[in-house]
């Protein structure tokens, strides 16, 4: 009998929780069975409340088992899992779990079933065909093609990625660059951090794309210091990328330069918002720029600069090799293509969900999610990651879409929902709102800089009681200076959560009264 | 050169093995090492805090000359991202993930009970050297929280209980990591 195949996610959430003990729990009990396994670290297939999920390769296809604890091995041998033997924690196959059967995975096509290190693999699965027919398009093709097809921008302010693209093809410049923004700070979000572990040479691909389509030759991915593992993984797959010859002086053989590096943060929020993130990379201060010059005309180092979400770059391959038609066709209005939900927080199943733009939020949270972990009713919910609004109960049915939540003053963000049940205390979550935005402010304009300390101290009285009605005046008039008068968006956007908390939760911010009058 | 080379961990502030002294020499050797890179001053103090546990104040007239910036924009740098220290660690790190998603499941009752069992607030040190507390906002562990970083390792499902046991395998250096 040749070695089984067993694939334990390295994803970072499943090390987390155990997986890596569950590794050599297994082999150290193979070793004493005398059985053939080879173990596969793949990406996180994002069911994420079963990690560690092990799956193995058997004739009728992949069965998964899971979570799985080290104190579960012993059984699950005993049982013969190593042939899909039954046991309480087998899950049957994969593909076949709701949670996973009704998504519509392009992005996230491949995180969970490759090995995210093999190039073989990535090509079996349809990788590098984007890039393929890329190489033999006309620079103006690609970036039409990027346009066409509707995508915006991942990272939460939705611009049409295709109108930046054409901006840096059409500006002259000796060199220019291609950005990733990999710094995924937000609660809550996750998907960066998957493809990163699960499907490196997706975003290379995507941003070799970039490159070529707008003449672009040196690429950085700017990562966080949270994500040591992802950092990790994408400096191996760029050198496995370039031994392949997909990155280099002549990608691919087509007389094309692209080469790409990764460059790591340092635990500073604003470094998410795009100049501060070039101010980071060139080793300065993440300090955020003025705009204009917008970063596409004069950005890193001064040159025409490609900078776009992490998923942003992903969803390139798929537009390229499926075309703009196949991937406008999902979505709607104007939000066009998939979007990989993070669901998180205080819910039984928790991960990762690509859909069409268009689901509501209740089928995420209660179809997909199974409702709170605690069992208790939901209160509140969190889109968007720190800066999002927090939505109560009775406005889950809104639509997954760009403008349904700018319509009831709420963001999709980076597409992180955090669910909270009723012990929330929302004046809490309103006075934590600003005290992170004091923690992570980058100094540069005054509302963000001092607005948020005294945000704090204002929901301080608020909560105590003091003057009241006076002190919510107060906020509303420091949350209006912030939201005109800040810089970049997390002073802008930091009252979102703040304002969303007193209009939908008032009764949290009144208990002092309300305990008097009991 | 493909990547900054170094080794990502944000715990170097406290590996387990306590940090190197410092060394100019060496120090010298490892900003050689990385000035090449554009924008090499992150890579650079990334890889000293990983060598040494921390950037000493020394490091900052060295580092100006090379890469011709002012002493002042190079003490800026080290001082503005929450991850570079200016004194040597404690021998185990403990940071606490403090963002919403693992508010949602615990993390401010996890806070409490941490803070009252070394009695230190966050960006502090226990008295002796043992541990040091740190907030972080995300690990990217969302959907398993509340999650805490022990000595650059992530973990999450945290209780109360499962931390104080995490941090008596770390302080008996028991670890077992696969990688």
């Amino acid at each position: 009998m040749s070695a089984v195949k067993i694939y334990v996610p390295g994803d970072s959430s499943a090390v987390a929780c155990g997986a890596n003990r569950v590794v050599l729990g297994i082999e150290r009990l193979a070793r004493e069975r005398k059985l053939e396994i080879e173990i596969v670290r793949n990406g996180s297939r994002g069911l994420l409340w079963l990690e560690p999920m092990v799956e193995v390769t058997t004739p009728e296809g992949r069965i998964a088992y899971g979570p799985v604890e080290t104190g579960d091995l012993p059984g699950l041998f005993d049982a013969g899992f190593l042939t899909g033997g039954r046991h309480a924690l087998r899950l049957g196959k994969p593909e076949e779990i709701p949670f996973l059967k009704n998504q519509e995975r392009l992005m996230f096509a491949r995180c969970g079933i490759t090995d995210p290190l093999s190039i073989e693999d990535y090509r079996a699965h349809g990788g590098f065909r984007g890039l393929a027919k890329a190489l033999q398009m006309q620079q103006a093709e690609i970036v039409a093609e990027v346009t066409e097809s509707g995508l915006r921008g991942r990272g939460g302010a939705g611009f049409p990625t295709g109108i930046k693209w054409k901006t840096v093809l059409e500006t002259p410049g000796d060199k220019k660059y291609v950005v990733c923004n990999a710094d995924e700070g937000d609660s809550g979000t996750f998907a960066d951090r998957m493809i990163m572990e699960g499907d490196p040479f997706l975003l290379i691909e995507g941003m070799t794309i970039a490159g070529v389509a707008t003449g672009a030759t040196k690429g950085f991915i700017y990562i966080r210091s949270e994500y040591p593992d992802a950092f990790r993984q994408m400096g191996r797959a760029i050198e496995a990328a370039r031994n392949a010859g997909y990155l280099g002086p002549n990608v691919l053989n087509s007389g094309k330069s692209f080469e790409l590096e990764t460059r790591l943060g340092a635990g500073a929020y604003i470094c998410g918002e795009e100049t501060s993130l070039l101010e980071s990379l060139e080793g300065r201060r993440g300090v955020i720029r003025f705009k204009p010059p917008l970063p596409a005309i004069q950005g890193l180092f001064g040159k025409p600069t490609v900078i776009n979400n992490l998923l942003s770059f992903a969803s390139v391959p798929v537009i390229l090799d499926d075309g703009a038609a196949f991937y406008k066709n999902y979505g709607m209005g104007r939000s066009r293509g998939t979007q990989p939900f993070q669901l998180a927080g205080n819910v039984k199943q928790g991960g990762l969900i690509e859909k069409a733009f268009g689901i509501t939020l209740r089928e995420l949270i209660y179809d997909f999610g199974g409702g709170t972990l605690s069992g208790r009713p939901v209160r509140a919910v969190q889109v968007g990651g720190p800066l999002g609004a927090y939505l109560p109960e009775a406005e889950l049915d809104v639509k997954m879409d760009y403008e349904a939540f700018a319509a009831i003053k709420g963001m999709l963000g980076h597409g992180g929902i955090v669910v909270f049940d009723d012990t929330v205390d929302m004046a809490q979550q309103a006075r934590f709102a600003m005290e992170f935005c004091a923690a992570e402010s980058c100094g540069k304009c005054t509302p963000c800089r001092i607005g948020s300390t005294r945000g704090v101290e204002v929901i301080d009285r608020i909560i105590a009681g003091t003057q009241r009605e006076k002190n919510l005046r107060l906020l509303d008039d420091l949350c209006e200076t912030m939201v005109d008068g800040s810089l970049c968006a997390l002073g802008g956007l930091t009252p979102f959560p703040v304002q969303s908390a007193i209009r939908h939760f008032p009764e949290d911010f009144d208990k002092p009264s309300r305990k008097a009058a009991e | 050169m493909s990547t900054g080379g170094h080794e990502a961990k944000l715990g170097a502030s406290g590996t387990g093995d306590a940090a190197a002294l410092w060394d100019a020499a060496e120090a010298r050797r490892i900003m050689e090492t990385y000035r090449g890179l554009d924008g090499a001053l992150m890579p650079i103090l990334h890889a000293l805090q990983d060598r040494f546990g921390y950037v000493d104040d020394a490091a900052v007239p060295d580092l100006a000359e090379l890469l011709s910036l002012s002493r002042a924009e190079v003490h800026g740098v080290i001082t503005f991202y929450h991850d570079f220290r200016r004194v040597p660690p404690a021998r185990h790190a403990l940071h606490l993930c403090r963002a919403e998603a693992c508010q949602s499941v615990g993390a401010r009752a996890l806070e409490a009970h941490v803070k009252q069992k070394l009695g230190i607030d966050y960006h502090h040190q226990t008295p002796d050297g043992r541990w040091s507390l740190g907030a972080i906002y995300c690990l990217g562990n969302c959907a398993c929280g509340p999650s805490a970083l022990i000595d650059g390792e992530t973990v999450g499902r945290l209780t109360p209980e499962k931390l104080d046991a995490l941090m008596r395998e770390a302080e008996a250096g028991r670890r077992e990591a696969a990688e």
